[in-house]
């Protein structure tokens, strides 16, 4: 862009009106009209405050969605909880067959969906970084978009979908995986045995790894949105020490990225808690509660609800799931707390 | 000169060394391991796909899949199609988007053009918050608000206002991308022509950033019609086509596959297979669609 | 904005939503032909809504071609939400009867609140009769026969082995491995398991203790969702034992447990004919027209070879509805079930009603004002 000297000065050197002074403010405001018979300044009910108004509106009903969400959940549940006969957060019960007689505690829930969907995470994180890595700087630049296209179509597929295929072909094939770490690694609690069997699937491994392969494209495509952003310059400078393609993205890529994998990894994780129809199809139940075993089964909070959403009749024990669903929402809640202070709001999913 | 040894070697270190062995073994590790990663990645997409693929083609080659409903079909016959499921599908994802697309875009011009304060910043966060609100948690509130509360019937309505809750913070979040990614240079010269901002935003603004937006709301219909949830709660099923959205009970895609698994019978699994094949069919091709619509607008960029 | 592409754009969309709006069809050839039953008297409302137990989903599609087949443009839309939601959408007014695996519950105040809904009590109708069948996968063991006690011992827990005395004492001749009973039960809330545990609870002389309920109370074992769940589940884990709707049973070729019942010595083996002579004998325990069923006539059966773990599903119905329409339309569907609608039951895994039987409900139905 050569620079013409006579075409930098702002506005033609005829002209001196008003506007060669130039606007020269930061952040494109409303400009200063002196014969401008709509300007929205003046407060007058025209066009340009209605919009702003409905703009605002906008934004006010989400946050007045997700507290009447809140809100909702806590109206049922509390009153059950006050009726219930055990301890909410430390007992493993869930009895609401009688609705006298409460007896509902969420600790196997809490311990079924945390372990489930960390698992998955750990599971999904380096596999989703290392693909993001592939499609940014190591696929051949023709090829990035169609491979780009053939992991997003992992997200295509429907969480039913996923469940049937967990249920019926993933789960027996990985029996035999999970046996051998049972045999070898038993005595570490995670391995240790579980309350449903192996040789069924029904493990909250399988879960994990279904739910693994269902978060893989969020923390995808996360991650290869900021990797790509990795300023030029820094790689070439990294090059231009004579680093191996390999340091390069370690010295450059890695380090910029950090922030946004973190983000896409509790992205990842939010969907992995919420998970439904997958989990319920995939986790098998056990009469007994869990010890923090890899190879046990039960229900998360989702799967929980969604098991018992056709019963729902007195409100008290209606109540006790809600305030399953209440404790799952405050758990997002926090996780993507979690997210948003890691990335500093640099990345949106 | 007589020969000096200061000249028979170069004066500074050679360009172009060789990499010593260990950096070389390390790069070609992870060149291993990054390609890896991804044909992992592939592993359960074709295992998935082709399961989906191998049982379901039988049943969706027949025309009349497509077109008809299955009204009058016994569980044990194979026969009829999925017509009034696609329908319903279609219907309650098309309901969501003309509630969700107009508030998400408008939520997020909030968000980008007008919102400096305490406000925006409450928005921004609870967007977040809807992402990871879970179908089941939304589809049990609009139960309550729209079915209890207000009194109406079970419709695909009500399903479309669970969708709409979680068709949102994709459609804000990826309109905010897109209107950030507008040039200031282009507001600052329609303000310079005395454009007021509200018609800079409709004029300038959303029409630069539509080929993403687009993009961005078609992944997000992409999202929303394989939900289970919401229409196990608050719709029922329906063997034949139901036009209706505000009363009766409407079949949907995933609603079927739900119900058609509690058919042991053998043309009840073939069902459940073509379904999911077909339910996959519409989403890719949405999927293409936004690919599409994307290059198709950029063209002349 | 460019208008022809605009207006481009808009065209495509507007061809696409008319060519999805007008394309379906619901005509549907079956093979099967239905044969029309002329003398039902159709009319009222056109589309029925009814939802509850999935135990019946099956038996209510056969309902409800025979009632498309008999009333030309009426039908009924059935959504198989469980027995639970059944019952609430009809007392919340949102179906115009349900289907439920139990009765009105007097403990949950169900029959007050039919009361309030239909502004006249409410009768719960059985029209569909479901064996259940105790399945099981042990490899060389094709005939295992069980009782009352045993089964209930080895689905609490009490007995854990296959070679235990108890199930020896009853199969002499069978090689029973000397494994564990790998325990298979219903993860979701299910009718199938609320009938069984009463069938435990009453047949085994108090070996099972744990009362009925829909979840599984007996404390051993893993659940699968539903039926598909249960019985993939028993293929593939050896040595396991569960229990199945006879419909899935059939379908899914899974091995079938003969029961010795309180009648006779002889293990009763599960088929049409056995599971009718148990609903020949079944007791009624509802007064007048609400046909409540005494389930311990199924249980603890007087004749010898008739099955007895069998579930009645009920319909629920008002017995005078405040709409004209809808009762008349109520009537013609229940009127279709009774008559046509029973063809090829027994194929499915139901038991067709027997005619003493029908004519206690012919009665009841013709009585819904």
């Amino acid at each position: 862009m050569t620079m013409h000297p006579e075409v930098t000065a702002v506005g033609s050197s005829n002209s001196t009106g008003p506007r060669a002074a130039g606007d020269t403010a930061n952040m494109p405001t409303e400009p200063k009209i002196d014969k401008a018979p709509e300007s929205g300044r003046v407060g007058r009910l025209n066009a340009e405050t209605i919009f702003r108004w409905l703009a605002t509106a906008a934004g006010a009903t989400i946050v007045a969605a997700i507290a009447l969400i809140a809100l909702f959940l806590l109206i049922r549940a509390v009153p059950s909880v006050r009726a219930d006969e055990v301890n909410f957060f430390t007992s493993t019960e869930f009895a609401t067959n009688d609705a006298n007689h409460l007896r509902f505690g969420i600790r196997d829930l809490f311990m079924v969906t945390v372990l489930s969907s960390v698992f998955a995470l750990i599971v999904a994180v380096p596999i989703g970084v290392g693909i993001a890595l592939f499609l940014t700087h190591y696929a051949p630049s023709r090829l990035g978009r169609p491979f780009t296209m053939l992991i997003d179509l992992l997200a295509a597929v429907p969480s039913i979908v996923f469940g049937l295929w967990g249920f019926l072909v993933l789960a027996p094939q990985i029996a035999p995986v999970q046996q051998f770490l049972n045999d070898k690694l038993g005595w570490f609690f995670l391995f240790s045995d579980g309350n449903v069997s192996i040789g069924g699937g029904g493990t909250i491994f399988t879960a994990g790894v279904v739910l693994a392969v269902m978060i893989l494209p969020i923390i995808t495509s996360v991650a290869r949105e900021v990797f790509a952003l990795t300023p030029r310059a820094h790689i070439e400078a990294a090059q231009a020490l004579g680093a191996t393609k390999w340091e390069v993205v370690r010295m450059t890529v890695l380090p910029y990225g950090r922030s946004g994998v973190i983000a896409g990894s509790m992205l990842g994780l939010g969907r992995a808690l919420g998970e439904t129809i997958a989990v319920l199809v995939v986790l098998r139940t056990a009469s007994q509660a869990g010890e923090w075993s890899l190879f046990d089964g039960g229900y998360t909070f989702a799967s929980k609800i969604a098991s018992a959403a056709s019963e729902f009749s007195s409100p008290l024990p209606t109540g006790a799931y809600i305030a399953a669903g209440f404790v799952l929402f405050a758990l997002t809640f926090v996780v993507n707390a979690l997210a948003r202070l890691a990335s500093g709001g640099k990345v949106n999913g | 000169m007589t020969s000096t040894t200061t000249l028979d070697k170069p004066v500074k270190a050679p360009t172009f060394r060789h990499v010593s062995t260990g950096r070389r073994i390390k790069n070609n590790i992870a060149t291993g391991l990054v390609t890896l990663c991804f044909v992992i990645a592939l592993i359960p997409l074709v295992w998935v796909l082709g399961l989906v693929v191998t049982k379901g083609i039988t049943a969706i080659l027949s025309a009349d899949w497509w077109m008809n409903s299955q009204k009058g079909i016994l569980p044990d016959q194979t026969g009829g199609g999925v017509y009034h499921a696609i329908y319903g599908t279609i219907v309650q994802s098309a309901v969501a988007s003309i509630i969700a697309v107009p508030l998400g875009i408008m939520a997020a011009v909030y968000l980008v053009e007008y919102g400096r304060g305490r406000l925006a910043k409450v928005t921004t966060f609870m967007v977040d918050i809807l992402a990871g609100v879970p179908s089941i948690v939304a589809a049990l509130f609009i139960f309550a608000l729209w079915i209890a509360t207000f009194g109406m019937p079970q419709s695909s309505f009500a399903v479309s206002l669970a969708l709409v809750l979680l068709m949102l913070p994709v459609v804000v979040r990826s309109t905010e991308e897109m209107l950030k990614l507008v040039p200031d240079e282009l507001r600052e010269a329609s303000y310079a022509l005395g454009v007021p901002k509200w018609k800079t935003i409709l004029r300038i603004v959303i029409p630069t950033a539509a080929p993403g937006m687009i993009s961005g709301i078609l992944l997000a219909l992409a999202r929303v019609m394989g939900e289970t949830a919401p229409v196990l709660v608050l719709v029922g099923y329906s063997k034949s086509i139901n036009q209706n959205i505000f009363d009766g009970n409407m079949a949907s895609l995933p609603l079927l596959i739900y119900q058609e698994l509690a058919n042991p019978e053998a043309a009840g699994r073939e069902r459940v297979w073509g379904a999911a094949l077909t339910l996959i069919l519409m989403i890719a091709a949405l999927y293409l669609a936004a690919a599409g619509v994307n290059k198709l607008l950029t063209r002349n960029r | 904005m460019n208008f022809k592409r605009t207006s481009a754009l808009v065209g495509v969309v507007a061809v696409g939503a008319m060519t999805l709006a007008a394309c379906g069809s619901d005509e549907n050839t079956n093979g099967a032909g239905t044969d029309a039953n002329t003398s039902v008297a159709c009319g009222g409302k056109k589309a029925l809504k009814a939802s509850g137990a999935s135990s019946q989903k099956n038996a209510m599609e056969r309902f409800v071609a025979a009632y498309e087949a008999n009333c030309d443009g009426y039908t009924l839309n059935y959504t198989s939400s469980g027995s639970g939601a059944g019952v609430n959408e009809f007392l919340g007014s949102q179906t115009d009867f349900g289907g439920s695996d139990s009765p009105l519950s007097s403990k949950k105040e169900e029959p007050a609140k039919a009361q309030e809904r239909c502004g006249a009590p409410a009768w719960n109708l059985p029209t569909v009769f479901g064996p259940i069948a105790i399945t099981y996968n042990i490899d060389g063991v094709t005939d295992l026969v069980l009782d009352g006690p045993t089964a209930a011992k080895v689905f609490n827990g009490s007995v854990a082995t296959w070679d235990a005395p108890e199930i020896k004492a009853l199969n002499p001749n069978a090689k029973l491995p000397s494994e564990k009973i790998a325990v298979i039960f219903r993860s979701d809330e299910s009718g199938t398991t609320d009938n069984f545990q009463l069938y435990l609870d009453a047949a085994s002389d108090g070996a099972w203790g744990k009362g009925g309920g829909k979840t599984f109370n007996g404390g051993v074992g893993e659940g699968a969702k539903g039926n598909e769940g249960t019985s993939a589940a028993i293929k593939n884990t050896k040595n396991s034992i569960t229990y199945n709707e006879w419909s899935f049973a059939k379908a899914q070729s899974l091995s079938i447990a003969q029961i010795i019942t309180s009648a006779s010595k002889d293990p009763v083996k599960l088929s049409a004919e056995s599971a009718g002579k148990s609903i020949d004998g079944v007791k009624i325990k509802g007064e007048g027209n609400d046909l409540v069923l005494d389930t311990s006539s199924f249980y603890k059966p007087t004749a010898a070879g008739s099955y007895p773990i069998m579930m009645a599903t009920y319909e629920i119905v008002c017995s005078k509805y405040a709409d004209a329409d809808t009762s008349k339309a109520v009537k013609a569907f229940l009127t279709s079930v009774v008559t046509n609608g029973q063809a090829g039951l027994a194929d499915a895994g139901y038991v067709p009603l027997p005619d003493a039987f029908k004519t206690k409900l012919t009665t009841a139905i013709n009585a819904i004002s």
